[in-house]
């Protein structure tokens, strides 16, 4: 079988999206037929997971629930399998039984804290009302016998929104989570998952009666470009088609409006943080509101290029498909909602497909062609800022000179914004992308590969037009 | 007013609806009629067709407009029918 995706996490997940909406798309999913669904998924009696099959199947069951739009109680599109979650350990630094009871004592001048002591036998302790998780013991022990047992979920949740609950299980903090799903991928339990709106997705379909009731549009994201590799993006566009899309909009034409209005309202304003990321605008809000004021007023791409499509048509109906689980949140928001229908990612894209049995690489190639090479590389970090200056060019500002900061990942993200809040930031743009690499590192993404980079640029070049003029002349 | 949209979805991008897009804001900044002529993109109307560029005029649509074409489609679909409503006026 090809690999279409990097863990079997998310294997799993695509098989129960796919069981799901097949019965969706045969109008044979209601309250009986859902039972079956873990018997599909997990059949037989021999485990292949976890303890046995009644847990497997019990998590399954959890999983069809996210499949169908998860837990409509809470507000968050990023929700904890309580039962998946596998209580890992989550102590923190701890000596291992590789400590030798070395001479050297380098974890003893390593810590800062005095937190480290030895036994009769020279074996290291840390002394945890110490220790403040440094790993700098860790870093420097020559037998690597320090180990941090932080649960891949914490370590993945660079801003802190996820703590442990009293049942042992990880629990996300709504107040902090900016819905990134850094911690959706890296939880290797699959414990943690977005909700899935694909029976919105199948019900618009079905309700266009083959496009004569409304239109359907489907936004993509540049990063499909990295995307579905054992095809031909072409193909992905026949694909959509043939599922019931009346025709395939880039969101990078959406980035390029975008690009253009915002070196506008950067040169007015003299400091901008980027509004593309929604990740990024959430966790300002959220961690840092007194920078509120300086994200930029233009809407996202998806968002920007949704809301031209439904002025041209206004009966459309618009399904944005990309790499990111915090589009699910920002289609949410009041000020994106009346533009963007529903909101999924590559993964169900892939479930999508299969659920009809649609083989794309048996089918023609479509063509993608709306955005200039500046709209495309917005998938990848660094893109913005290179079309922002784009744009300010394009538009013959010359007495504002661009200096911009491209944060990779969240982490960056803060260090910047902490720097704005202390008046100490040499810069006057800060481009933020949640996700380390941009959006071609984003947590619904089928593969997260090296490569995947190279294959944003290539196809930014591939663009017809090269100048973000000429992509919007008639759209400005 | 007479709404003109130009399809700019994949397919007619590639067929050269830029190249249109300038000729039409040309001509109409030329005749001065920015009052009499509205005019915007538009995505696929799923009149793909081999060659040339989707318009639609009012609901009207027209396709296979290339840059060798476009003066008498200017002249037949736009002036006329900007004529026409003209009369209907007087």
């Amino acid at each position: 079988m090809r690999r279409i995706f990097d863990t079997k996490v998310q294997h799993l997940k695509y098989k129960v999206l796919r069981e799901v909406a097949r019965m969706a798309w045969a109008d044979n999913l209601n309250e009986t037929t859902v039972l079956d669904i873990p018997g599909i998924i997990v059949p037989g009696k021999i485990p292949t997971m976890r303890c046995c099959v009644y847990k497997e199947r019990a998590i399954v069951t959890e999983r069809v629930k996210l499949a169908m739009g998860g837990d409509k109680s809470n507000p968050n599109v990023i929700e904890v399998i309580d039962i998946a979650c596998d209580e890992c350990p989550a102590a923190g630094y701890e000596v291992t039984d590789s400590c030798r009871g070395c001479l050297a004592h380098r974890c003893e001048d390593a810590c800062k804290r005095g937190a480290i002591s030895f036994d009769h036998n020279h074996v290291a302790h840390i002394d945890k009302s110490k220790c403040v998780e440094c790993g700098a013991c860790a870093k420097v022990c020559p037998y690597t016998a320090i180990v941090n047992r932080k649960r891949p979920c914490q370590n993945a949740c660079k801003i802190k929104a996820i703590s442990i609950n009293e049942d042992n299980a990880a629990s996300i903090d709504n107040d902090k989570c900016i819905a990134c799903g850094a911690c959706v991928y890296q939880c290797p339990f699959g414990a943690i998952n977005d909700k899935s709106f694909i029976l919105d997705v199948i019900d618009l379909i079905k309700r266009s009666e083959g496009n004569s009731k409304y239109k359907m549009y489907a936004v993509v994201a540049p990063s499909i470009s990295s995307q579905f590799t054992y095809a031909k993006l072409g193909q992905v566009i026949t694909g959509l088609k043939k599922m019931g899309f009346h025709t395939v909009i880039e969101a990078a034409l959406g980035a390029d409006m975008v690009a253009y209005e915002e070196s506008k309202e950067l040169a007015e304003k003299g400091f901008l943080t980027s509004s593309c990321c929604p990740a990024f605008v959430d966790y300002i809000r959220k961690s840092f509101p007194e920078l509120a004021p300086y994200i930029s007023h233009n809407l996202s791409p998806m968002a920007t290029i949704s809301k031209y499509i439904k002025d041209t048509d206004s009966e459309s109906r618009i399904v944005f498909i990309g790499p990111c689980t915090a589009k699910k949140a920002e289609v949410l928001q009041e000020s994106v909602s009346p533009y963007v229908d529903a909101a999924i990612t590559f993964e169900e894209l892939q479930a999508l497909f299969d659920s009809i049995d649609l083989e794309i690489t048996e089918l023609e190639e479509g063509v993608l062609d709306n955005a200039s090479y500046f709209g495309r590389i917005f998938a990848r970090c660094g893109g913005l800022a290179d079309a922002v200056a784009q744009g300010l060019k394009e538009r013959g500002i010359t007495d504002f000179e661009l200096k911009p900061v491209s944060c990779d990942g969240i982490e960056a993200c803060r260090a910047a914004l902490l720097k704005k809040s202390k008046n100490v930031l040499d810069a006057n743009f800060i481009e933020g992308m949640a996700c380390i690499g941009g959006c071609i590192g984003g947590a619904g993404c089928l593969t997260h590969g090296e490569k995947n980079k190279a294959e944003v640029d290539k196809y930014g070049k591939q663009a017809y037009e090269k100048t973000i003029t000429a992509a919007i002349s008639v759209l400005k | 007013m007479l709404n003109v949209q130009i399809c700019v979805g994949s397919s007619c991008h590639l067929k050269g609806s830029r190249e249109i897009v300038e000729l039409m804001q040309n001509e109409v900044e030329k005749c001065g009629l920015e009052n009499e002529i509205e005019l915007s993109g538009s995505f696929c109307t799923g009149r793909c067709n081999r060659v040339g560029v989707t318009i639609t005029v009012n609901d009207k649509v027209f396709t296979g407009i290339t840059v060798e074409n476009f003066r008498e489609f200017w002249n037949e679909n736009i002036l006329k029918a900007l004529d026409a409503k003209g009369a209907d006026q007087r």
